[in-house]
């Protein structure tokens, strides 16, 4: 029997899920009001009578104060009827449209209404959620676009419009085992580039014959099976070939020939690093597992990983940024032995959301649903893991329409004894964690690829939902099982699941695994599913026999599923089994080593500068330029969503995202105290500038390390102990000018990097993020996002009382620039809000970034600063304004005072204020301290430029005569103003 | 006694319980955490300890509702211990997420016969989650945590803490009866008595609670919840504004744990 349970807001309280309907209805274009009731509901699938299903609803899903509910079987008038259901508005033609998730798809409050059911001692079949609008008079055309990007996600749920008319739910059917071969040798080259194509394996031509030489040699044809495994682990996103592959590159810089890009200019520059400390190496292990570890304190390391999740969240933004996060956590807690996760950090770039509706190209979602979808994702799991997101940033580009980039990074803390990992033959591979069920087929492979506009429809199977709550009982368990000693190695299935799991895990020894035990969501799964479902929140562990039954006992005691699903063996071999068939067998050596090497071409040819003319529109009214600029939603504040995020969980928080006197200026990083009873803390920060990368890649690069590191010092970070992460996100490198714009990107990494002493510990690329669709004229399109290098900082302080935030503290402090100002607006918001092309690209000079943070850093930790900001988009304006709007008092500037090389321009006022150059900070300072803070900043450009004044206003003067007045509630008011979304 | 025994109960998706059990500690208590599925299990555990703690989180993802499912299981299999636990004297707080398991399960305020309780905790006036730190007063109601606190400075965290009671004579009776102990805004509002429309504006009141109420308490004054999460302010430098207020030896909230704690001195 199928019940359904309806429940809606009682009389009285608001229906808010129908007004968001409402609301994006007119977003939309529908003119005139549409009139919307929805419900929440559940199918409950058993033997109940009506009096057990009244108890379930009473005394589990309703809560009578605020809600009422409609009850029947599926089919009953009630269910149906506006007035049987309750629904106001007799007379009017109301159309029910009801959204459930599509068969396969995670519905993990099912899953606990299921158990807790059960806990009342009723025993039902089956239970899924099912969400029901009631729409009055609406056209067909209309109800049919509210469907399509209003009310359901085509990826992930399904529509039915009127009643529900099947009568159980369905739940798996049995699986019947087939073994499957695939004529692989008998292929010409056309049909296997098809067979690649069709079969979504992502393999270029000469792979593929590799693959078929391979066979050849064997005498055999592959098993569908062991066609997967070497698809999943060739593909871009699990062995990063392009970037660890054979270069030949030209560029400004000369020519250079690669063997392997990556490790010949960022993992390079680390080892320089590491090498010239010696004894005083505080790097743990880096490039070698799931994330980067550093020493932390004298018992803990600290870990940190930043990855990617742009195609799935270009499909479902809320699946793809919530599984985005989730995957990230199981990076820190799959290195070593597993590290507890301590905060996340996330960073996403979207085209501007006020786009209108209609210049959105089909096969893309409109920017501020996917921002809206994508916040939310992040939130649901980090809150709901328990674990602080701190730090981010949001940019706009109209280049990421089709194609947003959704980064989330986490930071784990592990004891130093537990840093390492290594399987031991006889081990047993053990399965922990959620269950395996056919969601994420083909992720790895996927997200390999180019996003098109049919992407929605053939990939569907890429796109998953996570259960935080999973994960956190894993981490629980993972964490415990730790300290015990029940395990030798971990790892996450992430990309291709088992497949990849087990095969890098057991790539130096051996493995077989017994598919038939993995545990399942339902039934009907074949071998080759279950091998490289990417379903969430299962890790893999190497357990030695002696603890098999202690870890599946442990993980039995929080209710989480162990099981041993195969062992590793010293064949050199992966051997896959389903029941008593061997369904795969293939050599580690061939498996990891058998890849074609891909050797590409890579050419750079920055844009020649062009002068960038000052309009005397732009030179007018330096207020109003500001205060455009501060109402650019790159700069203007994220508190929409950063108070969306617990941003205090586990209780360590010290510096916040938002701080100052009214708690909303814009903190430059994060700081926390991952130990409870230390003084100790981590600094988390980032930095980006895809906007530079118009002008020189290498540019951008530095920029983005200079402003990760900046953000860092500004709030007490000890320069000496900044790690970096570098995440590459870019267009098609097929294309040798693509390609190459990274190589010189990579270049200045390893260049930065090494001159500063700031060792990058972890990395990973993201490729061919580019959106391809057919214009209304029938045309092919390609959207390339600009190349988008985030530069993630794992910071250390070793006394979070000597923090410093960015808010001005009292009037009559004096206000310090560090760091020389050039005529450096070329990719500024200046240029931005005024459209001005051209200008020179803000570059670092190494040295004196190197000396400038050293010293910032030397005054803070005196205690001579008061507050400290970092300048970065918008320059000092911005900079000055943020600071005294977030500590409620004014500032005087005088800007003849800026250290600067602009000649006697007639610009300078607006060169000053608004140029973007590097490695510069705006200092708050005593009176009483001024004299100190001098003499720690010596040699390090730097200059006395203004005082903080009682007076809500910014006074900039130059030369004497007043340049700019602006009142600080207007700037406020304008930076706040553009994202306060309700 | 000398040092009171804490037990700190977590369920799956429980993720405040470390942070909470150090401020126990650093309140001078002993204190244990322990899985939902042990208690229940072995209930009589609850003998060893003199107070019982239900932090913050997710338990069971909020699935259905805030605290549903755990308020469930404590309701059908831990009832009877928790009225043992309770009648020996001991203390029971519950934080977020345990402030809206011990309404939903009755342990707070009596559920009526069809298990429906006088009050709930719903869903933000805004819609949303929202963390951000909000002033707080008491009423002069007893509760043992409150003792000698007239005021505080806390954060919330959650996206189901608007307090809303069935109706406005639950709430006259709560009042009257000084179980209402914990209110949004500064101060108490000028003027008499609590009325169902919030007196304090957003985001003071960051949630709209009904009555700007934060935080209840049982008729005996030793049974207390609350949205705010005094765990998150112990340290001098978890306050938002460290960095430009006068420094602080502890952080407001411990005092609710040193209360706790010292009334079985």
């Amino acid at each position: 029997m199928l019940w359904e349970v309806d429940i809606y807001p009682a009389v009285g309280q608001p229906d808010r899920t129908a007004s968001a309907v409402v609301g994006a209805a007119a977003e939309l274009g529908i003119a005139r009001p549409v009139r919307v009731a929805a419900a929440s509901g559940y199918l409950i699938q058993g033997a109940l009578d009506g009096e057990q299903v009244v108890r379930i609803a009473c005394e589990l899903l309703v809560d009578s104060v605020v809600e009422r509910s409609v009850m029947a079987k599926v089919g009953d008038r009630r269910l149906i009827d506006p007035l049987a259901a309750g629904i106001n508005g007799q007379g009017q033609h109301w159309q029910i449209v009801h959204v459930l998730p599509k068969p396969g798809v995670m519905d993990p409050v099912a899953q606990s209404a299921l158990a807790a059911i059960a806990d009342l001692g009723l025993v039902a079949d089956a239970v899924r959620t099912v969400r029901k609008y009631w729409l009055a008079d609406v056209a067909d055309d209309e109800l049919k676009l509210l469907c399509g990007k209003v009310l359901a996600n085509d990826a992930i749920e399904q529509v039915v419009l009127g009643p529900l008319l099947f009568e159980h739910l369905e739940v798996g059917s049995p699986y019947v085992f087939q073994l499957v071969t695939v004529s692989l040798r008998a292929l010409d080259n056309d049909a296997l580039v098809r067979l690649s194509r069709e079969g979504q394996l992502f393999l270029s031509l000469v792979e593929m014959q590799t693959i078929q030489a391979h066979f050849r040699r064997l005498e055999r044809d592959p098993t569908d099976v062991e066609l997967e495994t070497i698809a999943q682990t060739w593909s871009e996103h699990c062995s990063h070939k392009t970037l660890t592959g054979r270069i030949a590159y030209r560029g400004p810089d000369g020519e250079r020939r690669f063997d392997n890009m990556l490790k010949e200019t960022i993992f390079a520059a680390t080892l320089e690093i590491r090498r010239s400390l010696g004894e005083a190496d505080w790097c743990a292990s880096v490039f070698a597992d799931n994330a980067g570890v550093v020493r932390f304190d004298d018992e803990h390391n600290v870990v940190f990983k930043v990855e990617t999740h742009n195609h799935p969240s270009a499909l479902e933004p809320y699946g793809g940024a919530n599984t985005g996060l989730g995957g990230v956590i199981r990076d820190p807690l799959g290195t070593g032995l597993g590290a507890k996760p301590i905060c996340n950090t996330d960073v996403f770039c979207f085209a501007p959301p006020e786009m209108p509706g209609h210049a959105v190209p089909p096969g893309a979602l409109h920017p501020k649903r996917v921002m809206q979808g994508v916040v939310a994702g992040v939130r649901d799991y980090g809150n709901r893991m328990g674990i602080p997101t701190v730090n981010g940033a949001i940019y706009f580009d109209p280049r990421y329409l089709g194609n947003p980039l959704v980064y989330c990074g986490n930071v784990g803390l592990i004891p130093r004894d537990k840093t390492f990992k290594e399987p031991r033959p006889g081990d047993y591979i053990v399965a922990i964690g959620g269950r395996t069920g056919r969601d994420g087929i083909h992720g790895a492979t996927f997200s390999s690829a180019e996003l098109t506009h049919q992407s929605e429809r053939l990939s569907g199977g890429a796109v998953q939902i996570g259960n935080a709550i999973t994960e956190k009982m894993l981490v629980d368990v993972v964490l415990a099982a730790r300290d015990r000693g029940l395990f030798h190695a971990i790892t996450d299935c992430g990309a291709g699941g088992f497949s990849s799991a087990v095969g890098e895990m057991g790539e130096k020894i051996g493995a077989e695994v017994w598919l038939d035990r993995a545990p399942l969501k339902y039934e009907g799964l074949s071998y080759t599913e279950i091998w490289i479902s990417e379903a969430q929140e299962r890790m893999v562990l190497a357990v030695g026999p002696e603890h098999g039954d202690a870890l599946v006992e442990l993980a039995a005691s929080e209710g989480v599923e162990a099981m041993i699903i195969g062992k590793f063996v010293p064949t050199g071999r992966l051997r896959l089994t389903y029941g008593e068939h061997q369904v795969g067998e293939l050599s580690m050596e061939f498996l990891h080593h058998g890849r074609p090497p891909v050797v590409r071409e890579a050419v750079y040819e920055p844009p020649p500068t062009l002068p960038l003319t000052i309009t005397a529109g732009a030179r007018a009214d330096l207020a109003a330029t500001l205060t455009r600029i501060l109402a650019s939603p790159n700069v203007a504040s994220k508190h929409w969503v950063i108070r969306q995020y617990d941003h205090e969980v586990q209780g360590g928080s010290v510096v916040k995202p938002l701080v100052g006197v009214n708690n909303d200026g814009p903190s430059d990083a994060a700081v926390l105290r991952p130990v409870l009873s230390s003084r100790r803390g981590i600094v988390v920060a980032c930095g980006m500038n895809p906007r530079f990368a118009d002008f020189d890649t290498y540019h951008m690069a530095t920029s983005a390390i200079d402003e990760a590191i900046r953000n860092c010092v500004a709030v007490g970070a000890d320069p000496a102990r900044i790690a970096i992460l570098d995440n590459f996100c870019w267009g098609n490198t097929d294309r040798p000018q693509t390609l190459g714009s990274l190589v010189r990107a990579a270049l200045a990494c390893h260049d930065l990097a090494a001159a500063l002493g700031t060792p990058f510990i972890s990395g990973k690329d993201s490729l061919n993020n580019e959106f391809r669709y057919v214009d209304p004229e029938g045309r092919s399109q390609s959207i390339g996002i600009p190349p988008s290098l985030l530069i993630s900082a794992l910071g250390q302080i070793d006394d979070v009382a000597r923090a410093v935030t960015m808010d001005l503290k009292a009037a009559g402090n004096q206000l310090y620039l560090v760091g020389t100002t050039h005529e450096e607006l070329g990719g500024s918001h200046f240029a931005l809000v005024h459209s001005l092309r051209g200008g020179r690209v803000p570059e670092v000079d190494p040295k004196t970034a190197k000396r400038t943070f050293a010293a910032v850093h030397a005054a803070i930790s005196a205690g001579l600063v008061r507050a400290c900001h970092d300048l970065s988009e918008g320059g000092l304006a911005a900079a000055i304004a943020e600071m005294a709007f977030a500590g409620g008092l004014g500032a005087a500037i005088d800007l003849a005072q800026v250290p600067h090389t602009v000649g006697a321009d007639p610009h300078r006022a607006a060169i000053l204020l608004f140029s973007e150059s590097n490695t510069r900070f705006l200092c708050e300072v005593s009176p009483e301290n001024s004299g100190d803070f001098e003499r720690q900043l010596a040699g390090v450009p730097h200059a006395r430029v203004g005082e903080v004044t009682a007076a809500p206003a910014l006074h900039v003067s130059l030369d004497g005569h007043p340049v700019m007045v602006a009142e600080l509630a207007r700037l406020k008011a304008a930076w706040q103003a553009p994202l306060d979304w309700k | 006694m000398a040092q009171p025994r804490v037990l700190i109960l977590r369920a799956p998706g429980t993720n405040c319980d470390e942070e909470t059990a150090f401020a126990f500690q650093r309140a001078g208590a002993l204190a244990e955490r322990l899985h939902v599925k042990g208690l229940l299990e072995s209930p009589f555990r609850l003998r060893d300890f003199q107070i019982l703690c239900i932090p913050g989180g997710f338990s069971y993802g909020d699935d259905i509702a805030a605290g549903r499912i755990l308020a469930n299981q404590i309701r059908h299999h831990l009832a009877e211990w928790l009225r043992e636990f309770h009648a020996a004297g001991k203390l029971i707080l519950g934080v977020c997420n345990g402030f809206q398991i011990l309404l939903k399960s009755g342990v707070l305020l009596p559920l009526a016969a069809d298990f429906s309780a006088p009050a709930t905790l719903a869903w933000n006036a805004s819609g949303k989650f929202e963390d951000r730190w909000v002033p707080l007063h008491t009423t002069g109601g007893k509760s043992v945590f409150f003792a000698g606190i007239d005021a505080m400075y806390l954060p919330v965290a959650h996206a189901e803490g608007k307090f809303v009671p069935r109706d406005e004579h639950v709430l006259a009776e709560l009042v009257e009866s000084g179980r209402v102990i914990l209110r949004y805004g500064s101060r108490p509002p000028d003027g008499s008595g609590i009325s169902l429309a919030p007196q304090v504006a957003y985001p003071d009141n960051p949630n709209g609670s009904l009555g700007d109420v934060a935080g209840v308490c049982d008729a005996s004054g030793r049974v207390c919840g609350l949205m705010p999460h005094p765990e998150r302010h112990i340290d001098p430098t978890q306050h938002p504004r460290w960095t430009r207020e006068p420094a602080r030896a502890v952080g407001d909230g411990l005092r609710v744990f040193q209360n706790a704690v010292g009334y079985f001195a």
